[in-house]
């Protein structure tokens, strides 16, 4: 036994050390409590797959541990088992090493804060059910982890509680995400059904045990509905509206959350569940269409945004959107490769965005931003390092996980690749705007500016010029930047991931990547030129294509469509009809007539209504002994 | 005398000692036998759980003479957490009245342990004609609860909830008079016995109208849709102790009932009508959570929240399956914890701020942090969430219908969104934003008697959702042999025209 529950038990102690003490403990206490149950989790995860000779090319099957039975049903059994495989060991790897860094970076960011016990406590709460979801050895378990996740995402997006943006935000990422897992539940009911059991390695043998072209009917069915599950926890059409609100939260959730791992849940339970998804090209297919259409629609959503960390979030959408493009056409290691990737550079783009918050005195409106490159250099630096890594740039872990995946749906269906070339030339544009009118030109906010407005992050204390943030925020930007310059080369993923996800056999052809990258320099100078060379050039081009334009900067107004069309009908209806009328009026109308009717008619009962206590006693008791009186005086007439 | 006849006695003589005793010892006394009577019951845990599908502490002696009634007593695996549940809940209930009663306060102690008698006495009487009486018994001092220390229009809710009990018992009562006349005995497994050897035959239409004389007067008790509407009034004028004690206990002695007589008694009829009430079942859940989101006070939110748990309930007995009755009897249990810790906690605010309706609060996290988690927690176990009870039982009851049919279970899912909704759009309003003046200096944190009060279902909450061994394998293996009992309607030939035939309902 490699004691594998401690990796997700270690950060819950942490949780609980602080949720219960932490309100009478010092900050500094608080950090080891937090960080440290998050590095003691880190070092568990490389001394067990160091036992399982993951770093000498060993783990070629899944190695499992059984720890009690959870639900016990006539034949359905559902146990508490942790397993772990290499996908399992990629994922470890990525939450709880991402997951420290953004700890640490924390302790700084929220350092002025109020609550900072309770943020901690959220932040190791949250780490336990993340992994829990990615040790959990089946669908029930890992719904443990999935439900939790969102939990906590709940809590920290709704941390600034006294604010109802927040808290509407956090409603409405719970709920949405309900309803993805309402998805997922019947696809866990159908698997129980025709499988009889939810354990992955059962589940897989007897689904691999099938020829792939009998694919039945119901395949398709746990897959797409699978899928529902999936568009909900990573914020794919139409379920990703929850994600650009939850930005309500602090950065650091943002990075940790809503960019680098739980948003990838959905991508790592499709990944998991691999063998069920290759019974079904219909479902495949699928599965690339939503994740095309998302990373499309979102590119274009980021282009007019001038929130910050909106124009990260629509970028986050986006790039789940390829991850799952990598999964529909049946790339699947290449698509957890941009799990990794992306983990490293939207961590950094985000923590990056907090820094300039922070920086900016709680200031996330970048027209009022500008010219930092003066005052916060290393945050400077590290944001190119990831911006240049999103965009594409020959060479760093961006392009090489991005470019397997439009390799793959080159070969999988042309248009798909040229829908995501597309997609990233307009990726390159929207970040390398946002650098640029953050570190170029000059510095637009108001000297000793509070907050604007809609400052999400109640995060002022009044400083006048930017400054940079301190070390416990810019050490941890500057690993990630290395991951997001070279973490490619050191975690070479796919073909880490081949005894799970099989290679592709043959050579890709060079000009997809050539064309890829052109599409991501092109974009980069693009927003150079807009930003920079000729800033009045955007608002010229906005006034132009002023239809588009108010689209894309209102979102296409999905969320005001949702609102419409399901929430107020749904509400209005329940309160108009159901309530008033079916209830009130209808069946309990029908109840009280009854009872009038009874009491007009029966002079008994008209004496109840005399109002006095003791006499509806007296009925109630002479009532029970006439009915036993009765029935003993019949006796055996009976 | 088993250790049963003990606790079930106990209450009885608490409720006669209180009457006898000075007012000003009431609630301690009170309290004390309570707890008594809950330590003894743990005893209870030992036997039934090795032997759950025997009728454990059984005691058998002629009551009356003619007609034959017996005090014919037993404990099972299907009677014995609901046991606990009672002995847990009514000391719990005593200590949130502490400082709530001031008026009649020696009578209003006596009436809940004279409730407590009434409803350990329905959960293991094994004579039709005894189960009634409990059955009556437990309407009794309920009706005082409500009618002598409910809110403002506590005689309307009092009247009304005799009487559509009335109504329902009046009809059990018959149906009980009728098998009598043809079983010679008001003896439960005597009954069954000949029911399942063919000595008593019943016609279709006789086992039909049987079923539905229980059911109907079952049906009310649970409530299903659309017998509910007694059950928010009810709930909104009920004092807290009462309405924790209502929803907690006695909505569980419908679906008791349900399981425990109407399916072993007239499964032909429970099978021919399952698609009917199935139907209800889905309905009430939906309709109660679409109710429940747009209530403005916070006892109907979760009177209404209760219709569509109970919902989840009558669906998984009437799937007729393992999973699907495991996790009914389950979902039982944790609608009596969760939705217990609910009412208290909506009646901690109450005592502080003098009103139930939503709008009358707001920001409450501020002044109250940690009545603010506690009712997080309580929100999220009733919301389903993975790792705390009501999830389980959820679970369990859609794999279960799911197995009958998949459109069903998918309808009743939707109930698992809604829930989200109202109760977190509850808790946003009531918990979230900034405390008006007001607010913050009358909302103090939990005292200690109330961190007492609902630790135990805090751990409850915790415990049913991780290690359901503890509890489920009892009602699971009880479930099994009445599951063997409902489907021996198959091999009788009776027709299942509702489209769920017991060798489907199994063999998927």
């Amino acid at each position: 036994m490699l004691q594998l529950w401690l990796i997700p038990v270690l950060p819950l102690v942490g949780f609980l050390l602080n949720g219960l003490l932490g309100r009478r403990l010092s900050k500094p206490v608080v950090n080891v409590i937090a960080c440290g149950s998050v590095l003691l989790s880190f070092l568990w995860v490389l001394k067990s797959l160091n036992a399982l000779g993951v770093f000498s090319g060993g783990l070629e099957e899944a190695y499992k541990e059984h720890y009690f039975t959870w639900i016990q049903s006539g034949m359905l059994n559902i146990s508490v088992d942790f397993a772990v495989d290499r996908l399992t060991a990629v994922m470890l790897m990525i939450v709880t090493g991402i997951g420290f860094l953004i700890h640490v970076y924390a302790t700084g960011y929220m350092a002025h804060e109020g609550g900072y016990y309770r943020f901690f406590a959220y932040l190791n709460l949250f780490m336990f059910f993340m992994l829990v979801l990615v040790l959990g050895a089946n669908f029930l378990l890992l719904f443990i982890g999935w439900e939790g996740v969102g939990l906590c995402s709940y809590l920290l997006i709704g941390f600034y509680f006294l604010e109802k943006f927040a808290t509407d935000a956090a409603n409405k990422a719970f709920i949405v995400n309900r309803i993805g897992d309402f998805g997922f539940s019947l696809a866990v009911f159908l698997v129980v059904i025709h499988f009889g059991t939810l354990d992955f390695t059962a589940v897989f043998e007897k689904v691999n045990a099938m020829p792939v072209e009998s694919a039945a009917g119901w395949m398709t069915a746990i897959s797409l509905l699978l899928l529902v599950g999936a568009t909900g926890k990573s914020a794919q059409i139409p379920l990703y509206v929850w994600l650009p609100d939850a930005m309500a939260g602090p950065t650091p959730v943002s990075a940790l959350i809503h960019a680098a791992t739980m948003v990838t849940a959905g991508v790592y339970m499709v990944a998991r569940s691999a063998p069920i998804f290759l019974h079904s090209a219909h479902a495949l297919d699928i599965v690339a269409i939503v994740g095309l259409a998302t990373a499309f629609f979102a590119a274009t959503i980021g282009l007019a945004q001038t929130d910050i960390k909106k124009v990260y979030a629509y970028s986050t959408v986006s790039q789940l959107g390829y991850m799952f493009v990598g999964l529909g056409v049946g790339a699947f290691s290449a698509g957890i490769f941009h799990v990794m990737t992306h983990a490293f550079f939207k961590a950094l783009l985000f923590l990056g965005a907090g820094s300039v918050i922070h920086a900016c005195s709680g200031e996330q409106d970048m027209r009022f931003m500008g010219g930092l490159r003066k005052y916060t250099p290393i945050t400077m630096y590290t944001l190119a390092a990831a911006t240049l890594a999103i965009a594409g740039f020959p060479g760093l872990s961006g392009a090489a996980s991005k470019d397997l995946i439009l390799e793959a749906a080159y070969e999988h269906a042309p248009w798909m690749y040229w829908v995501g070339v597309v997609t990233a030339g307009m990726t390159a544009f929207y970040v390398g705007r946002a650098f640029c009118m953050t570190f170029f030109g000059e510095y637009r906010g108001k000297p000793a500016a509070k907050a604007h407005g809609h400052g999400h992050d109640d995060h002022a204390h009044g400083h006048g010029t930017p400054h940079e943030s301190p070390a416990s925020m810019w050490i941890p930007l500057v690993v990630l930047a290395v991951l997001s310059l070279a973490g490619h080369r050191f975690f070479p993923i796919p073909a880490f991931l081949e005894p799970i996800f099989p290679l592709h056999e043959g050579e890709p052809e060079h000009w997809l990547e050539y064309v890829a990258t052109a599409f991501g320099l092109g974009g980069l100078a693009l927003a150079y030129l807009f930003y920079v060379v000729s800033p009045g050039l955007p608002d010229s081009i906005a006034s132009t294509f002023r239809g588009p334009y108010r689209l894309i900067y209102n979102k296409y107004f999905v969320d005001e469509l949702y609102d419409s069309a399901v929430i107020t009908p749904t509400i209005e209806g329940s309160r108009a009809l159901l309530w008033r009328v079916v209830d009130a009026r209808g069946i309990d109308g029908l109840v009280n007539g009854v009872g009038t009717t009874a009491r007009g008619v029966g002079a008994v009962l008209r004496r109840m209504q005399s109002g006095s206590i003791r006499s509806y006693a007296a009925w109630v008791v002479l009532g029970s002994i006439a009915i036993v009186a009765y029935i003993g005086f019949r006796g055996g007439v009976l | 005398m088993s250790l049963l006849d003990v606790v079930l006695f106990l209450p009885l003589l608490g409720f006669l000692a209180l009457l006898i005793l000075p007012a000003g010892v009431s609630r301690s006394a009170a309290l004390g036998i309570s707890l008594v009577i809950f330590v003894l019951s743990l005893g209870l845990i030992g036997t039934v759980t090795a032997a759950p599908d025997a009728y454990g502490f059984e005691g058998n002696t002629p009551w009356i003479n003619t007609p034959e009634i017996h005090y014919h007593i037993g404990l099972d695996g299907l009677g014995l957490w609901l046991v606990i549940l009672s002995t847990l809940l009514t000391p719990i209930a005593i200590l949130v009245s502490w400082k709530y009663i001031e008026q009649r306060v020696q009578l209003f102690y006596a009436f809940l342990l004279l409730l407590e008698f009434g409803v350990i006495g329905v959960f293991v009487s094994l004579d039709l004609f005894l189960f009634y009486v409990f059955w009556e018994v437990s309407l009794v001092p309920m009706y005082f609860l409500i009618g002598i220390w409910g809110h403002d229009r506590r005689i309307y809710a009092a009247v009304k909830f005799f009487l559509y009990t009335m109504a329902g018992s009046v009809l059990m009562l018959a149906a009980i008079i009728f098998l009598y006349t043809q079983a010679g005995t008001f003896d439960y497994v005597d009954i069954l016995n000949q029911l399942r050897s063919g000595r008593i035959v019943l016609s279709a239409q006789a086992e039909m109208l049987l079923f539905l004389a229980f059911f109907l007067s079952f049906a009310i008790k649970v409530p299903l849709f659309p017998l509910h509407t007694w059950l928010p009034d009810a709930h909104v004028e009920a004092p807290t102790a009462g309405s924790i004690m209502l929803a907690s206990v006695m909505l569980k002695m419908g679906t008791y009932g349900l399981v425990r007589f109407c399916l072993p008694l007239f499964p032909g009829a429970a099978h021919r009508a399952a698609g009917w009430i199935v139907g209800l079942a889905i309905v009430g859940i939906i309709y109660g959570a679409l109710v429940a989101m747009v209530q403005p006070n916070m006892k109907k939110l979760v009177a209404y929240s209760s219709v569509s748990h109970l919902g989840f309930v009558v669906l998984g007995i009437f799937s007729f399956t393992q999973a699907g009755l495991d996790g009914a009897v389950y979902q039982m249990l944790n609608h009596g914890i969760s939705t217990g810790a609910l009412f208290m906690l909506v009646g901690f605010m109450y005592e502080r701020r003098h009103s139930l309706e939503i709008a009358a609060y707001g920001g409450v996290a501020t002044p109250a942090p940690h009545l603010a988690i506690v009712f997080l927690i309580t929100t999220l176990a009733s919301i389903g969430l993975p790792m705390l009870n009501n999830f389980v039982g959820e679970y369990l009851v859609l794999q279960g219908a799911a197995q009958v049919s998949m459109a069903s279970a998918a309808a009743a899912a939707v109930g698992v969104i809604l829930s989200a909704c109202y109760m977190l759009w509850l808790y946003q309003r009531a918990f979230y934003g900034r405390a008006s003046e007001s607010l913050a200096h009358h909302m103090p944190d939990l005292s200690k008697r109330e961190w007492i009060a609902v630790v135990p279902l805090l751990i409850l909450m915790l415990w049913m959702g991780i290690y359901t061994q503890t509890f489920l394998p009892a009602i699971s293996a009880r479930n099994a042999s009445i599951l063997q009992e409902v489907n021996r309607s198959a091999t009788a030939g009776v027709p299942s025209p509702s489209g769920v035939s017991p060798e489907v309902a199994n063999a998927r």
